[in-house]
């Protein structure tokens, strides 16, 4: 039989894994939102940085993870590693919106505008871009094998260009300093440490317990294609043996 | 490797010829090159100071969508008629296709920056015929050929090709983009202390994309 | 038929065709070729021998030309190995394709540039040693000599059909594959067809074509097989079959 259900043990980890995000998650919600000191400058606004960060952190390793899986991909022509490339380029992308989403709020009522092209912005914004790029081509490829190919390649080709980016603009800033924005104050707190590195571990679960559930969809869309195939031979040996 | 040279030549030789002759191409992207740096002139100020900005700024703009314009055509034009077929074909190493058609482009569209950049500099009365200078020309132009060639290559067998080739290239191009801009500005300003560091980086990227797109190319024709 | 090494004459006369052992010259083993959802080739094999003219037939999407590009090593097979003139496909595929000649529906010429310049093109890319002399040669045998400084735009369809010959014939392969040539050629045309399938026959070469004429397919072919259906269910001599049979039993699919 083609078609498998998930196996159990993907199912109690999905869940297991859920269970630890949710209680992480909390706790560093808590964290952050209340135990953590308030910013001397910012005020209550800088909380937002205990999502903003490790959401950026999600995002750019959901990023590295679409790059081994394409290389993988390339190398060996097996659809598992496509499965996982599309899948965490699609948490990817949704984390990416969330980061220049949360950091235009952020920014609004620190700096006085909605965006700024400093390196960090630029690079996420670019990095949207990237993920835009990936799926506009597997959605015009055509073939699944063409999709994964093509979709593969800008993954590699936009994992070596985003430290690039980050470089040039950075460079570029410092013939044109506008205002100088800082995301964490030189020294900060160990209570405002300590929920950050919580949060941070709860959105990296988040990311793999996101990563469990997409995967195992993916992985079932390719199946129902092999299923068909496998029926479409059934019938076509019935024909020939006649 | 004296085979692949020669077969190198040969493709290229082959790109030329069929450019010359039909000379479809070259005209369309000479005309958007010029057309885009008199518009630049009417939309900023580029009399007073900052024109070098300005201009270093409308001068990329016209040779990276007159670029966009030659990549893309040239490479679906081959497609379209099944001749691409007919190369791959050939015994011939994939990555040998890809750098003939890489200094294929690299030729047109430098072609077509060698014509523009004198109109160019008369227009505004800008100096860019410094070494320099050109060399930053030169750089950005190979980066965007490389990684340009690849592209183009895959958004070719695609649908949607024309829309698809400029949003797929434009965060991939955007260091040279930086980096081309603003090596012509401090040029042309004097300004040459960091012209060094930028020239540099413009190297690593090419050399790093142009191995990439060589390595990849061989997967990405497949069928 | 089956004819084993030792027994088979070697003969050096040159009035005669020179027997190799029967190695074959095309081994496809279990081939399969599944676009996503639906398989068009399955567990193919087949084994094709110097000096043989085979004639492949089949309904509209049998599987005939997808057979053809996977030869061509323009296609990758899905499984199964295809091995051509003693080399894998997988393995050592530009030493495959210096061995093969190709004519389908696209010309694969560059309209452009003048009949000469494309065999010039293509001679370089395979390598073709006496360049100059083939190209004359090539010309002649497809009888566009006077045509050599024309640009392939200009020709009509039969022209280009011929050129397109010319150009698969240019390195010497050892295995031609025809994809419908009856289709498209001209009466100088279909000459120069018969000319040069018989300089493949008396050089050794094999010859695959396809077509969906059963009486060019009959009468130019030593050998036919029957696709269907991603199979071959069909293979024998052309003295042994019947036009009208082949075609009811194309038609009844």
């Amino acid at each position: 039989m083609i078609v498998k259900g998930k196996s159990s043990w993907a199912s109690s980890l999905g869940m297991v894994l859920g269970l630890l995000t949710a209680i992480t998650m909390a706790i560093g919600m808590y964290l952050g939102l209340v135990y953590a000191p308030k910013d001397v400058i910012q005020g209550n606004a800088q909380r937002i940085f205990y999502i903003h960060v490790p959401m950026a952190w999600v995002a750019f390793l959901a990023f590295g993870v679409v790059f081994l899986a394409a290389i993988l991909y390339l190398w060996k022509r097996a659809l598992i590693w496509d499965q996982i490339a599309r899948s965490s380029a699609e948490i990817g992308l949704v984390f990416t919106t969330l980061v220049l989403v949360t950091g235009s709020f952020w920014g609004r009522p620190i700096w006085g505008t909605w965006w700024t092209w400093d390196a960090r912005l630029t690079t996420t914004l670019l990095l949207w871009f990237i993920f835009l790029g990936y799926f506009m081509i597997r959605a015009y490829a055509g073939d699944r094998g063409r999709a994964a190919t093509y979709s593969a390649v800008i993954g590699i080709i936009g994992f070596f260009d985003v430290p690039i980016i980050y470089e040039s603009v950075n460079w570029w800033r410092t013939l044109h300093p506008e205002s100088v924005v800082s995301v964490t104050s030189a020294n900060m707190p160990g209570e405002m440490v300590v929920a950050l590195m919580v949060c941070l571990l709860g959105f990296t679960l988040f990311y793999l317990y996101l990563m469990i559930q997409k995967f195992g969809i993916e992985r079932m869309k390719d199946q129902l294609i092999d299923y068909q195939y496998a029926l479409s031979e059934r019938e076509a040996e019935g024909v020939t043996t006649a | 490797m004296k085979g692949g040279l020669a077969k190198i030549s040969m493709i290229i030789w082959k790109d030329l010829l069929t450019e010359i002759r039909t000379k479809e191409l070259f005209g369309g992207m000479l005309i958007f090159a010029v057309l885009t740096i008199i518009t630049f002139n009417f939309a900023f100020d580029m009399t007073g100071t900052g024109k070098e900005a300005s201009g270093a700024g409308a001068m990329w703009v016209a040779f990276n969508f007159a670029g966009f314009l030659g990549l893309g055509r040239s490479i679906s034009l081959e497609r379209d008629k099944g001749s691409f077929d007919g190369l791959l074909l050939c015994p011939v190493d994939r990555g040998t296709i890809f750098l003939g058609k890489f200094i294929g482009n690299l030729l047109f569209i430098s072609l077509v920056e060698l014509i523009s950049v004198p109109i160019f500099a008369a227009l505004f009365d800008l100096n860019v015929f410094q070494p320099l200078l050109l060399l930053a020309l030169f750089l950005g132009t190979l980066g965007f050929a490389a990684v340009g060639t690849l592209l183009a290559v895959m958004a070719a067998s695609t649908r949607s090709r024309e829309v698809l080739l400029p949003v797929l290239m434009f965060p991939i191009l955007l260091p040279v983009v930086i980096a081309s801009v603003r090596v012509t500005t401090l040029i042309l300003t004097g300004q040459t202390n960091d012209v060094g560091a930028w020239l540099n980086l413009l190297g690593a990227y090419d050399v790093l994309f142009l191995a990439i797109s060589y390595a990849v190319f061989d997967r990405v024709v497949e069928e | 038929m089956n004819v084993s090494p030792l027994e088979s004459p070697l003969l050096a006369s040159d009035d005669e065709a020179v027997f190799t052992p029967r190695v074959p010259r095309v081994k496809i083993t279990r081939l399969t070729k599944r676009f996503e959802r639906r398989g068009v080739i399955r567990a193919l094999d087949l084994e094709l021998f110097p000096g043989e003219r085979v004639a492949l037939l089949g309904a509209n999407g049998a599987g005939k030309t997808t057979l053809l590009r996977i030869l061509a090593t323009l296609s990758r097979p899905t499984s199964g190995s295809v091995s051509i003139a003693g080399h894998l496909t997988h393995k050592a595929p530009d030493k495959v394709r210096a061995q093969i000649g190709v004519v389908a529906h696209q010309p694969y010429l560059y309209e452009d540039l003048t009949a000469e310049e494309n065999l010039r093109f293509f001679a370089r890319m395979y390598g073709v040693a006496d360049e100059r002399s083939r190209i004359d040669e090539i010309l002649f045998m497809i009888g566009l000599i006077s045509r050599r400084d024309d640009r392939v735009r200009t020709f009509s369809r039969g022209m280009q059909q011929r050129l397109a010959i010319g150009r698969a014939i240019l390195h010497r392969p050892a295995l031609l594959l025809l994809d419908e040539p009856d289709s498209g050629l001209d009466r100088e045309g279909a000459r120069v067809l018969e000319r040069i399938l018989g300089y493949q026959r008396t050089t050794g070469g094999t010859v695959l074509m396809t077509t969906h004429d059963l009486r060019f397919g009959l009468a130019t072919a030593d050998r036919v097989l029957l696709l269907e259906n991603g199979k071959i269910v069909l293979d024998a001599p052309a003295t042994t079959l019947n036009e009208e049979e082949l075609d009811e039993r194309l038609s009844s699919r």
